[in-house]
């Protein structure tokens, strides 16, 4: 038993930096999501018709496949196919990001299509063009509006990143295993990383519904994050 | 006069072209007809067995556990908040390791797809139960008044009246988390069960045949999702009641 | 007229925190005899009809259905609830069933009777009310009126001793208020013993044996309909009921 706990505590600074690279992973993973999924919601609502069909295939296809595949789609095929070679890390944030971005668009595109079409025609009546008014008037609303189901994306994310593990990149999961096939312990070892990563959500939703309350436009909508 | 020798020559160029890739269809229907397609059908079995078994235990242990959480006595609540907390925010693949490696060392040893099965049950329990939670919470307190007034026991009120409808409120997050369930199925992969995706993995590396494999089990898994889809529409549809339906908020998750 | 009054309600009090709802109410009621509680909104009528089924659980003193004590009876309250029929402001009928399904339920899993007895039970009490032909709607195909006469067959079928209403019709349009009234009166006319809370005054004044005036959670007045609107304690609270007072 006393081993077990000291296998524990000398690798913690290993593991540490693995919970780093996860954060990394997400954190990456959350802005690229967010940056693409927004261009996809603006092609999608405001587009021509091929930009709606192309965000609509696009949304099948990464929400159809599991993460897994993705992931051993572009480290094993696509990258290599046209001739990248781009290290795991990268690629998971690229298949993290671009997968989050298929999620956060339908939620941005939610939040876009509550607004009042009134919205749109003020800001044009007072002369604004369309890109003014989506840049002024739609984004900030939306974008606030989208804060709870956006702030989902973060637990998801999280872990998503686990997965990550399936190709090598040193986040979390990859490291705890790591220790273990040194030192043994797997039962300790793999409840205190689920026990970090639990933490790691809870503490990330809190945050997050911190600073939604912050950004609350009072009395609109219905601003909620779920919770536990 | 060299604009049609240009013009030929060209064409040329791309007859050769398209001469290429017919060749290598050709050369890639043997492998895909005895080899891929054979080993991802095996692989589908596999992943449709642990979909099949998981999807109703996952339900009934998530109505338990959001039952236990809205009706229960105290304690009983506690243990179901701490069952979700847990089995949620733990990553499935933590999970499966916690199940495949950690318990042998404890002297519990479940296999590959026994754990892989029993992983998912409580990860989509736990998922299910969330979305089943909101929707009892949301039905009408006179409801379950209205029973009791007629002399059922509070168990019966929460039988007969409150489930039957929260079961319908509850059914697309519920159906939500099954194509879920879909797809993080092909984690079991990582503890050694041969289902879809393991399948397509071992046949990509034996044969280098990467690009073919993936793009072959990503078909897969599309047509999957995608039927699904259609057949919880559906199911929605045939089973829906004037007055009782609708979503309760909705709790996003992806794998 | 047995000498055991039906329902004995006695020294009946409830408070939510600071907030006393009822200060001590007693009464009592003979079979056949119909006691309508009026007053102002907020005086604890509702929560008396609740105390009295035990929905929610007063907290002193008793209640005697014929002659027994309820309110202390623990687990034995479910089947003291099938003699006392009550019937909802909000109808609260059961959303997913059809009319007849509603009426049904509890007739199968309480009293636990076969399939064919229980729908022709069911099938009976919903003629009484006038929706044997809404038999297969559900709640929410249903108007107001028709929604709160499926509850008193519902309610009637278990073949109660006593009817408590609460608010019967102050959810209703006044259109359809006037098939309910007239189902309770068909109800009264069969000897119904019928414990009423209501706005409606003139309704409580044609229907009731004895109306009871509540003010703050108590009992200031009672006596029967020929006295009540015109006493002085009655007067005095008019004004407090607003709108409330002569239809």
């Amino acid at each position: 038993m006393f081993e077990s706990i000291s296998a524990v505590t000398n690798s913690a600074g290993y593991l540490l930096g693995g919970v780093g690279v996860t954060l990394v992973l997400v954190g990456l993973s959350l802005l690229i999501g967010f940056v693409c999924g927004i261009i996809l919601t603006l092609g999608q609502v405001y587009g021509p018709r091929f930009a709606r069909w192309f965000v609509g295939v696009y949304v099948w296809f990464f929400r159809g496949l599991p993460n897994i595949v993705l992931l051993f789609l572009f480290y094993f095929a696509l990258f290599p196919f046209v001739g990248l070679d781009i290290p795991a890390f990268g690629v998971a944030v690229v298949v993290l990001g671009l997968r989050s971005a298929a999620y956060q668009s339908q939620i941005f595109r939610g939040a876009i299509q509550s607004l009042s079409e009134g919205q749109m025609v003020a800001a044009r009546s007072l002369g604004m063009t369309k890109w003014q008014a989506i840049r002024s008037i739609i984004l900030p609303q939306s974008l606030r509006l989208s804060l709870p189901g956006w702030a989902n994306e973060y637990p998801v994310l999280l872990t998503d990143s686990s997965v990550a593990y399936v190709i090598g990149v040193a986040e979390l999961l990859t490291r705890t295993s790591q220790v273990i096939s040194r030192t043994g312990e797997p039962m300790i070892l793999y409840l205190t990383c689920a026990v970090v990563f639990i933490l790691l959500n809870y503490g990330g939703m809190m945050i997050i519904q911190h600073v939604e309350k912050k950004v609350r436009i009072p009395g609109f909508g219905n601003n909620e994050a779920e919770c536990l | 006069m060299a604009d049609i020798i240009n013009a030929t020559g060209a064409a040329g160029g791309l007859g050769g072209f398209f001469q290429s890739i017919a060749e290598s269809i050709m050369t890639q229907i043997p492998f895909w007809q005895d080899v891929l397609l054979p080993a991802l059908w095996d692989g589908l079995w596999v992943t449709m067995q642990l979909v099949v078994m998981t999807a109703p235990l996952g339900f009934l242990f998530g109505l338990l556990v959001a039952v236990s959480r809205v009706y229960g006595s105290t304690p009983v609540k506690w243990l179901a908040k701490l069952y979700v907390i847990f089995f949620r925010g733990c990553p499935p693949l933590v999970l499966l390791f916690i199940l495949y490696f950690g318990l042998p060392s404890v002297g519990i040893v479940l296999g590959s797809f026994m754990s892989a099965l029993v992983g998912f049950i409580l990860c989509n329990s736990a998922y299910n139960s969330e979305y089943l939670r909101g929707a009892l919470q949301s039905i009408k307190r006179g409801q379950l008044l209205a029973a009791r007034s007629l002399g059922m026991t509070k168990m019966q009120g929460v039988l007969y009246v409150v489930v039957p409808q929260a079961l319908r409120r509850a059914l697309p997050g519920v159906s939500n988390e099954f194509i879920y369930l879909i797809k993080y199925s092909s984690l079991a992969y990582v503890v050694a069960v041969i289902e879809l995706t393991g399948a397509a993995k071992i046949i990509a590396s034996k044969y280098f045949m990467y690009f073919e494999a993936f793009a072959a089990v990503g078909i897969f898994y599309l047509v999957i999702v995608t039927i699904a889809t259609i057949g919880i529409h559906w199911i929605e549809k045939k089973y829906a009641i004037p007055g009782v339906s609708g979503s309760v908020g909705k709790v996003s998750k992806g794998n | 007229m047995s000498d055991v009054p039906i329902l004995k309600v006695e020294n009946l009090c409830k408070s939510y925190g600071d907030l006393e709802v009822l200060k001590s109410v007693s009464f009592e009621i003979h079979k056949g005899e119909k006691k309508v509680f009026v007053g102002p909104s907020g005086t604890g009528k509702s929560t008396l009809l609740r105390c009295i089924n035990r929905l929610t659980t007063p907290d002193s003193e008793f209640v005697y259905l014929n002659g027994e004590e309820i309110i202390h009876s623990g687990k034995k309250i479910n089947g003291y609830r099938q003699k006392m029929g009550m019937v909802f402001q909000n109808f609260n009928l059961f959303d997913h069933l059809t009319a007849i399904r509603n009426v049904e339920l509890a007739l199968l899993k309480v009293k636990k009777l076969d399939k064919a007895a229980a729908r022709k039970k069911a099938m009976y009490e919903l003629e009484q009310v006038g929706m044997a032909d809404r038999a297969d709607f559900y709640p929410a195909q249903l108007s107001g009126g028709q929604a709160q006469r499926v509850s008193i067959a519902r309610a009637l079928a278990m073949d109660p001793e006593v009817m408590l209403f609460d608010e019967p019709t102050s959810a209703l349009d006044p259109e359809l208020k006037r098939e309910v009234m007239e189902v309770m009166r068909k109800l009264a006319d069969r000897g119904m013993t019928c414990i009423v809370v209501t706005h409606e005054m003139k309704f409580a004044t044609s229907f009731a044996t004895e109306i009871y005036l509540m003010e703050k959670g108590e009992i200031v007045e009672h006596g029967p309909p020929s006295e009540i609107p015109t006493s002085p304690g009655f007067v005095k609270t008019r004004a407090f009921m607003g709108s409330y007072v002569e239809e």
